[in-house]
C-alpha cells in the first residue's frame, strides 16, 4: 500500500488504517520487479558513458603451453582499434588475489594476462580495444600468438601421479594443498563395526552460468581522481579494495557500483584479472572502457564449480547405528587459486556430519592442480558436496541393511531437545527438528503410496523409484572469525526528512529480493508502510563497507544488520518523542505512523518527530540531531536450515531414460519474512540441483579442450524437463539471531541432487545397481542397468580398509 | 557496404545505416537504446533477447538487422501502455515469476507469442513453448503460473479487466 492509497498487493491482509498488521511474514510482491519486468532496469551492459570503448579478449586454444611470441600488428592495425596489450604492458597491475591462507598452500602466481605461458584454455594472452563491439572482437581473432604446446594434464587423480606434468613446474607437483579433520576414534569405530559401507563418487564440474555473463564498465576522471567501476558482482566492497590495490588507486578513489546483477550463483563472489584490466584500461586511455563476457567465455573463464573424487566410508553397527563416517576427497582446483578456490573443499569436510549423529569422522583432501578453469563457489559452495556423500552413503548403507532409507535416517538423527547439538566436525548446530520435518515430507509425498507402487510396478516390469534426502546446511556466513574477509555485515537506517526511509545494506542482492524484505522488516520496525523504505544497496559510495550477498548470508547478517540499526533508531525516536511529550523514554510506544504515551493519550506522528529531529530546534541535550542510525552485525554462529526432500522417478528399463514424477520439498530455514520469495529461492535451488543430478557436466578431454562449453552443449534444466515441485515447511527459529531467521538461498542446490541419485539408484537396486554417476543420462543409466543385468548384483562392501591413497593408474568409472 | 534500413520498433520508424552484419539485438540495443532486450548467449540458445517480429516470437541474436528491415518488432519496453502493465507483466509480478530479472523479457516476450497462438494453454503446454528460454534462478515453476496468470487475465473481457484493477 502506498501512500496515496493504491494498492501494491500484500495478499493477504495490510494497509493503512489495520493498524495489526505485521509485514514479516506477508507475501508482498516484489518492489524490485516492475523496473524489471518493463524492461527499464540497467545491467552492466546497459550503461554507456559518453566516449565509450570497447574491448575483447584474445584468449588461450591451448590448456597448456609455452607463448614463444605474440605479434599484434595485424590487430592494432584494424581501423578502429585503439590499443592492443598483453602481459608486458600489464605487469603494474595484479595479481588476481586469492583470500584463503593454509599452512601447506601453494599459491601459483596468478597474473592478469598470461605471462610466459598458458595453463588453461580460455586464460586472457591478450586485451584488444576499439571504438565498437565488432571491431574489438575481430581485432582479438587478428592477434597472433605463437605457442609450443606442453603436455597437459587434467585428471585429478593422474595429476597426483609420478609421471605427470606439472601444471606449476616450480612446485615439483600438482598437490595444491592437503586437508584433515578428524575427531573421535576413528580406527576403533571401524574396527569395531558390524558393517564398512564404502562407495567412491565423482561430483562433477559444472558451471555457475548466471543469465547475465559478468561484465565490466570503468571510468576515470583524473582531476577528480575517481575510477568508477560497473562490475556484475556480489562482493561490491571487497571488488573496491581488491580494485584499488589491482590498479594502485587509493581505495578512496574507487567507486564500485553493482547495478542490476543477473544471477550469480557463487560465481561473481570472486574477483577476476579482467575486473583490473578494465579499469586500468580506462585509466591508461583516459576513456570509459566496458567488457562483456561472451558466453563462450563464461563457460571457459568464469570459475566453475564441484570436481571432487569422494572415497566414502560409513562404520555401522547391523541394528542401523552409525558409528564413524571416513571420506577421502580429491578436488580439482584448475590452473590458478580464484578467490576462494582453497577453501571450498574445506567446507565440503566441515559438513560431513550431516544431520546424523557420528561418533567419530576422519575427512582427508588434497588439492589438486589440473590445466582447466578453477573451481570456486557454486551455489552451495562445499555442502552440495558434503550432502551429496552423506545422503549417497546413508541410502546405500539402508539398502544394504535392509533397512527403509526414511527409517535409517530417523534412527541416527539427534533429537530436539540435543539443540543447541555439537557435531562430531566442530560445529554447533543452533536448532532444529529433524524429525518433524521427515515426517511432513513423507505424509506430503504419501510415501507409503509410492512405495506400494514400487512393489507393484516391479511385477508390472516398471521400474520405480523413491529418493529420500534429509539434510542441514551452514548458512549466515558468518563469523568473522571462520571467513577469510570479515562475516559481519552493515546497516544504515536513515529516516529523511519527509518521512521516507533510506535502508543502506552492505549486503549486494540479484535477485534475492531484499528490497522487499528488507522493507519489510524496517517497517514493521519503524510503524511505517515498506513502499516507503526505499533499500539501497550495491554502490560503495552510497553504502557502508559491507560483505556481500553469499553463503544465504543476506537475510540473517544483512538483515540482522538493518534490524539493529532500526533498535538504534528507534531508541533515539522514543528519546526525542519522550522530550517532546514530557514523558520518559521507556514510556513511548511506536505505532503505526504514531508515536504513544500515557496508553495513547499523548502522541506525535511519526513525520512530525522526524522532522523535529532535523530542524532540531527542540531536543533535549546532548541529542544528535538528524535520524540515521548505522549498525555492524557480528554474528556470533553460523546458521543451520535444514529439511527433507522426497522424490519419485520413473526408469525406462529399455532406453534409461529416467522421469521424476514427483518433487516434495519440506525445508526450514526458520522464521520466514516473505514466503513467496522463499519459496522462489527453493525452486530454483531444487532446479539447479536437479541440473547436477541429471543433466549439467563440464567434461574436458585430455588435452584440456572444454567439450561442453556452449549452451548446445552443456544441458541446462529447461521448463520441461522439471516437474511441479510440492512445497512444505517446517519453523524451527535460529537462536542465533534477533528475527531468528536463517537462510534459504542453497538449500534447495543442497538436498535436490542426492534426492535425485538415491531414488534412481533405488529403482534399480533390485538389479543390483549401487550407484550411478552424475549426470544420470538415459546413456548411463542404461549402462548401469545393463551392466548389473549381466554382472548380476553385487556389493562394493567388504570389511577392509579403503585405499591410504589414490593410485596414479585409477580412472573415471564408466558409469 | 553499409545499408540503409528501416524498422518500426514499438509503434516508433527507426531508419539507420548498418553493416550487414549487424545483429538485430544489438541495432535495438545501440541503435535504438532499448537495453530491455538482454543477451545471454548471441547463440540462439537461452532466448534472453526474445522480441516479437511481425508478431511472432524471434531471438534477435540471430535476426540481422537488415532482415528486420522493413518490419515490425515489439520489445518488451513496448508492452506496457502508460502505468498499464501488460496481462503478463502483472502475471510474472504477481506470481513472483522472476528473481535475477535477466531472463525475463525473453520470458515475457515467448510467451506473448504463445498467448497469441493458444490463449489457453495447459501447463505443459507452457512448459513446452518456453523450451527455448533459460531461467536459472526460478525452476520455471513461478513462470509457469505467471504465464497462467496472464492468460486467465486476457480471456476474460477487456471491460471485465479493467474493472478488476
Amino acid at each position: 500500500m502506498t501512500r496515496n492509497g493504491k494498492s501494491n498487493g500484500a495478499s493477504s491482509n495490510g494497509g493503512k488504517g489495520n493498524s495489526d498488521v505485521r509485514w514479516f511474514g506477508q507475501k508482498l510482491k516484489r518492489k524490485e520487479d516492475p523496473r524489471l519486468i518493463k524492461g527499464i532496469s540497467h545491467y552492466t551492459d546497459d550503461f554507456k558513458p559518453a566516449g565509450m570503448l570497447h574491448c575483447a579478449f584474445t584468449r588461450s586454444p591451448h590448456a597448456h603451453a609455452q607463448i614463444k611470441s605474440i605479434r599484434i600488428d595485424a590487430a592494432r592495425a584494424l581501423p578502429g582499434v585503439v590499443a592492443v596489450f598483453t602481459a608486458e604492458d600489464t605487469t603494474g597491475i595484479g595479481p588476481v588475489p586469492c583470500a584463503i591462507q593454509m599452512p601447506d598452500l601453494k599459491v601459483p602466481s596468478h597474473p592478469v594476462l598470461a605471462t610466459g605461458r598458458v595453463r588453461y584454455v580460455g586464460e586472457p594472452v591478450a586485451v584488444i580495444v576499439a571504438e565498437d563491439l565488432y571491431t574489438a572482437r575481430d581485432a582479438a581473432e587478428l592477434v597472433e600468438v605463437d605457442y609450443e604446446p606442453l603436455p597437459v594434464v587434467t585428471d585429478m587423480e593422474k595429476a597426483l601421479g609420478k609421471d605427470t606434468p606439472h601444471v606449476h613446474e616450480e612446485f615439483k607437483s600438482n598437490q595444491a594443498f592437503t586437508h584433515s579433520l578428524k575427531n573421535g576414534d576413528v580406527d576403533a569405530a571401524f574396527k569395531k563395526a558390524d558393517r564398512i559401507v564404502k562407495q567412491r563418487m565423482i561430483n562433477q564440474r559444472l558451471a555457475p552460468i548466471a543469465m547475465e555473463t559478468r561484465g565490466v564498465l570503468a571510468e576515470y576522471l583524473p582531476g577528480e581522481n575517481r575510477l568508477t567501476v560497473w562490475s556484475s558482482t556480489q562482493i561490491p566492497h571487497l571488488l573496491k579494495t581488491q580494485i584499488s590495490l589491482l590498479v594502485g588507486l587509493p581505495e578512496t578513489a574507487v567507486r564500485v557500483i553493482a547495478p542490476e546483477v543477473g544471477g550469480g550463483f557463487g560465481s561473481k563472489l570472486n574477483v577476476y584479472g579482467e575486473e583490473g584490466i578494465v579499469p586500468w584500461l580506462a585509466m591508461k586511455l583516459g576513456r570509459p572502457v566496458k567488457w562483456a563476457e561472451t558466453r563462450r567465455e563464461n563457460f571457459l573463464a568464469t570459475i566453475h564449480g564441484r570436481d571432487t573424487i569422494n572415497y566414502v566410508e560409513l562404520a555401522l553397527k547391523k541394528n542401523g547405528t552409525i558409528l564413524g563416517l571416513r571420506a577421502r576427497i580429491l578436488a580439482d582446483l584448475g590452473a590458478y587459486h580464484q578467490l576462494l578456490t582453497p577453501l571450498i573443499p574445506q567446507l565440503t569436510a566441515l559438513m560431513h556430519a550431516g544431520c546424523y549423529k557420528i561418533p567419530a569422522i576422519q575427512i582427508d583432501i588434497v588439492g589438486v592442480f589440473t590445466n582447466k578453469m578453477s573451481t570456486d563457489a557454486y551455489r552451495g559452495a562445499g555442502r552440495p558436496e558434503a550432502t551429496y556423500n552423506v545422503e549417497r552413503i546413508m541410502d546405500i548403507a539402508a539398502h544394504e541393511l535392509g533397512m527403509d532409507a526414511a527409517e535409517f535416517r530417523l534412527k541416527n538423527f539427534p533429537q530436539p531437545n540435543e539443540f543447541p547439538y555439537t557435531t562430531i566436525t566442530g560445529l554447533t548446530y543452533d536448532s532444529a527438528k529433524y524429525q518433524e520435518s521427515l515426517k511432513k515430507a513423507l505424509k506430503l509425498a504419501e510415501y507409503d503410496n509410492l512405495r506400494r507402487r514400487q512393489k507393484t510396478g516391479l511385477k508390472e516390469g516398471k521400474y520405480y523409484g523413491v529418493g529420500v534426502s534429509t539434510y542441514v546446511e551452514i548458512c549466515a556466513i558468518g563469523p568473522s572469525a571462520a571467513t577469510p574477509a570479515g562475516g559481519w555485515e552493515s546497516g544504515t537506517v536513515r529516516i529523511e526528512p519527509t518521512g521516507k526511509v533510506t535502508l543502506l545494506t552492505g549486503a549486494s542482492p540479484h535477485g534475492q529480493g531484499e528490497e522487499t524484505t528488507f522493507a519489510q522488516l524496517i517497517a514493521d520496525e519503524l510503524g511505517i508502510d515498506p513502499q516507503d523504505v526505499n533499500v539501497v544497496h550495491g554502490d560503495t559510495m552510497a553504502v557502508p563497507y559491507g560483505i556481500g550477498t553469499f553463503g544465504s548470508r543476506a537475510t540473517a547478517v544483512g538483515g540482522t544488520a538493518a534490524y539493529m540499526a532500526a533498535q538504534k533508531l528507534k531508541a533515539k525516536m522514543s528519546t526525542l518523542a519522550a522530550h517532546l511529550l514530557g514523558v520518559k523514554p521507556a514510556d513511548i510506544t511506536i505505532g503505526r505512523g504514531r508515536l504513544t504515551a500515557d496508553g495513547g493519550k499523548k502522541s506525535i506522528l511519526f513525520g512530525d518527530l522526524v522532522l523535529s529531529a532535523y530542524t532540531a530546534r527542540n531536543i533535549p541535550p546532548g541529542f544528535e540531531p538528524g535520524m540515521e542510525a548505522t549498525h555492524f552485525f557480528e554474528p556470533s554462529n553460523f546458521t543451520f536450515p535444514f529439511g527433507c526432500h522426497i522424490c519419485s522417478v520413473e526408469v525406462d528399463a529399455e532406453t534409461g531414460e529416467v522421469k521424476i514424477d514427483k518433487y516434495v520439498a519440506v525445508d526450514d530455514c526458520g522464521n520466514v519474512i516473505n514466503p513467496m520469495l522463499v519459496n522462489g529461492q527453493i525452486h530454483g535451488g531444487i532446479a539447479q540441483g536437479l541440473g547436477q543430478a541429471m543433466w549439467e557436466e563440464l567434461i574436458y578431454n585430455d588435452d584440456g579442450q572444454l567439450l561442453t562449453g556452449t549452451l548446445m552443449d552443456y544441458a541446462l534444466p529447461k521448463a520441461h524437463c522439471l516437474p511441479e515441485f510440492t512445497l512444505g515447511s517446517t519453523v524451527t527459529p535460529s537462536p542465533v539471531n534477533p528475527m531468528g531467521v536463517k537462510g534459504v538461498g542453497e538449500a534447495g542446490t543442497i538436498a535436490s541432487t542426492p534426492c535425485a541419485v538415491n531414488a534412481v539408484c533405488d529403482a534399480l537396486a533390485h538389479l543390483g545397481v549401487r550407484h550411478i554417476e552424475m549426470p544420470l543420462k538415459p546413456e548411463r543409466v542404461w549402462r548401469a542397468i545393463r551392466q548389473a543385468q549381466s554382472s548380476g548384483p553385487k556389493s562394493e562392501s567388504t570389511k577392509s580398509k579403503p585405499p591410504a591413497k589414490a593410485t596414479s593408474n585409477a580412472r573415471r568409472p564408466r558409469a | 557496404m553499409k545499408k540503409k534500413i528501416t524498422i518500426n520498433i514499438n509503434g516508433v520508424q527507426r531508419s539507420a545505416e548498418v553493416e550487414p552484419r549487424l545483429l538485430l539485438v544489438h541495432f535495438l540495443r545501440e541503435n535504438a537504446a532499448l537495453t530491455g532486450t538482454h543477451i545471454g548467449c548471441e547463440t540462439s540458445l537461452c532466448g534472453a533477447c526474445t522480441v516479437l517480429m511481425d508478431g511472432r516470437a524471434v531471438k534477435s541474436c540471430t535476426v540481422l538487422a537488415v532482415q528486420a528491415d522493413g518490419r515490425s518488432v515489439t520489445t518488451v519496453e513496448g508492452l506496457a501502455t502508460g502505468d498499464q502493465l501488460h496481462p503478463l507483466q502483472d502475471g510474472f509480478w504477481e506470481e513472483h515469476g522472476l528473481q535475477c530479472g535477466f531472463c525475463t523479457p525473453g520470458m515475457i516476450m515467448c510467451s506473448h507469442d504463445l498467448l497469441d497462438r493458444q490463449p489457453n494453454p495447459s501447463d505443459s503446454d507452457i512448459r513446452q513453448a518456453l523450451n527455448g528460454n533459460v531461467c536459472r534462478c526460478t525452476g520455471y515453476q513461478n513462470i509457469v503460473a505467471a504465464v497462467r496468470n496472464a492468460s486467465r487475465k486476457m480471456s476474460k473481457p477487456v471491460a471485465a479487466r479493467a474493472g478488476a484493477r
